[in-house]
């Protein structure tokens, strides 16, 4: 028998609203530059190395961390970031 | 009670509802035709609009509305409407009665003096679905999805990417109907917000996916209360999702309803082969990914992953001692589910301890390696503890207090064995923490849980993940039917 078959959505049927990048930074120095660290072990070993190599560069470092990594940052968190930085490096390490 | 709609109610006078496949309805169909020949009856035939004859007081009932919309259970029936309201309704062939309701006397004498009915197509198993979806007034919130004639309905979910990775059960309407059946909740109810999208689940989207994973509707009680336990702050299925370790959400089930699902809770209870262990896990699983976004290799970052991520639920099995869901405050007597983040099962083998002492040490010594020999506190285990292991504790009269007691004096770990470096080892806790007993586990850490067959001296180990509040605690909710 030749008909259609018919099924339910079983998504969320949610649209994401398209999310415009903010401004890239033209260059390093002059910038400020935070530095997310996830609460990973060994997460400070890489961060505390791009704060050196980016303060060389000129850039303003601010470190800011995570309560946990198994979780996202909370809302304060991301707010602070956004509104005191320029540009925002996050760390995932082990 | 007669479910009137537009255009359907009953007509003052008499109505049959008949089939012409019913032998009770070809029995009376020459007494039918003379009492619709003469005005006594209109007839409503369900399958074939010429039966028992061509003429216009036989109306057309093959779309099943009159049928459906007055309740008819089987046919023939006879309907006697006074004023609008039914007064009275006969179900098959029994001439005296026949005679009282329609006044007449000498009704067919040639015929039996009674007969019964045949079921009405109209509460036929594979009509009652479609009928209640079109008359019914329910309605559904998701999007259909038309799959072409030449598509394979399989092959076309699995393009859509809606799998798991196998086959899922096409979710048509009359399917997720019969699954809405499993609950007494609303189907537009919000069920939990799923991570890592945030998305709203109602108990529609919930019975999608169940008909999908191959539930049965009773199973969906189970299926939404373990939504309930793993979206919360407690939890944390967000973290569970998206961590590199390979852990995913472990259920419980725990109380009377695992019996009347046809739970596993012995033989093979970590393993495949019964249908409610196997597909509650993974209708959870196939919101996770389908509702909320979370798919493997998106936000699923998980190096390893185990199969127990297809979908991991069992039932525990009656015990002499507490159960898993009374240690977290509930009764024996309710229906729980239990989730815990957890890896895959490790089997413990000893088959030669005869005393608990000897088993007790032996279970320990296996749970020291839990996740990592170096790692203390931070994460829970779970021992799945077989029927014959179990009973050399309580053949000796000890109770799970005793055990849970015993274990963790047997779990208390020399430090400087576990330090960074102990051993040629780099892994390991900091060497501050040195010259120090440390339990394994935290308190409550060490969650027992009683299922196995009956034969076999093995236990297993699952290992957790992270802990407290800043991993995922075990949550406990009461299945509501």
């Amino acid at each position: 028998m030749n008909r259609t078959l018919s099924v339910l959505d079983p998504t969320s049927e949610d649209r994401s609203p398209e999310i415009q990048l903010s401004e890239r930074i033209k260059g390093i120095e002059g910038s400020t530059i935070g530095l997310l660290d996830i609460s990973k072990p060994r997460g400070d070993v890489f961060l505390n190395q791009l704060e050196k190599r980016l303060t060389e560069h000129g850039a303003t470092v601010l470190r800011f961390m995570k309560p946990t990594f198994t979780k996202p940052a909370p809302v304060d968190l991301r707010y602070e970031i956004s509104s005191k930085c320029d540009a925002v490096i996050e760390a995932l390490a082990d | 009670m007669a479910k009137h709609a537009d255009g359907y109610e009953l007509k003052d006078g008499i109505s049959v509802v008949v089939n012409s496949e019913c032998p009770t309805c070809q029995l009376t169909s020459d007494l039918l035709v003379e009492l619709g020949t003469n005005g006594h009856v209109e007839i409503f035939s369900q399958d074939d609009p010429s039966f028992p004859t061509s003429a216009e007081w036989v109306r057309d009932d093959s779309e099943l509305s009159f049928s459906w919309h007055n309740d008819v259970e089987a046919v023939p029936t006879l309907i006697r409407v006074v004023d609008g309201k039914e007064v009275e309704r006969l179900v098959g062939w029994n001439r005296k009665e026949w005679e009282r309701l329609l006044e007449i006397d000498n009704l067919a004498p040639d015929l039996v003096d009674h007969k019964p009915g045949c079921g009405s197509l109209s509460v036929s198993p594979d009509r009652v679905n479609e009928l209640e979806i079109k008359f019914g007034g329910r309605t559904f919130i998701s999007r259909q999805v038309e799959i072409a004639s030449l598509e394979d309905e399989i092959e076309a979910m699995y393009d859509r990417g809606w799998s798991d990775g196998l086959p899922v059960v096409p979710p048509t309407e009359a399917r997720v109907n019969r699954m809405l059946a499993g609950t007494s909740r609303n189907s537009d109810d919000i069920v939990a917000i799923i991570p890592p999208n945030l998305a709203e689940c109602s108990v529609e989207k919930v019975a999608i996916n169940a008909v999908m994973a191959g539930c049965l509707p009773e199973y969906l009680p189970v299926v939404i209360a373990c939504l309930e336990a793993i979206c919360t702050d407690e939890f944390n299925m967000h973290g569970v999702l998206a961590t590199t370790m390979g852990v995913g959400p472990i259920f419980i089930v725990s109380g009377p309803i695992t019996e009347r699902l046809g739970m596993n809770s012995g033989i093979n209870v970590l393993g495949h082969g019964n249908r409610a262990n196997s597909t509650i896990g993974r209708a959870v699983q196939l919101v996770l990914k389908n509702v909320g976004g979370g798919a493997p290799g998106g936000i699923d970052r998980a190096t390893l992953g185990h199969m127990g991520k297809q979908g991991f639920c069992f039932a525990e099995a009656p015990s002499p001692w507490e159960n898993l869901a009374e240690g977290f405050g509930f009764s024996s007597e309710q229906n729980t589910v239990t989730a815990f983040t957890g890896e895959g099962p490790r089997i413990l083998v000893d088959q030669k301890s005869r005393s608990p002492e000897s088993l007790a040490r032996s279970l320990a010594e296996g749970l020291r390696s839990t996740i990592s020999t170096r790692m203390v506190l931070g994460m829970d285990a779970m021992l799945v503890i077989s029927p014959e292991h179990l009973s050399r504790f309580t053949d000796a009269g000890w109770s799970r207090s005793q055990f849970i007691e015993k274990m963790t004096e047997l779990l208390m770990i020399d430090s400087d064995e576990i330090i960074e470096g102990a051993g040629g080892i780099e892994d390991g806790i900091p060497s501050a923490f040195g010259g120090n007993q440390l339990p394994k586990f935290r308190p409550g850490g060490l969650l027992v849980v009683h299922a196995g067959g009956p034969a076999g001296l093995f236990s297993a180990i699952i290992g957790g993940w992270l802990n407290g509040a800043k991993g995922s605690d075990p949550v406990t909710k009461e299945i509501t039917l």
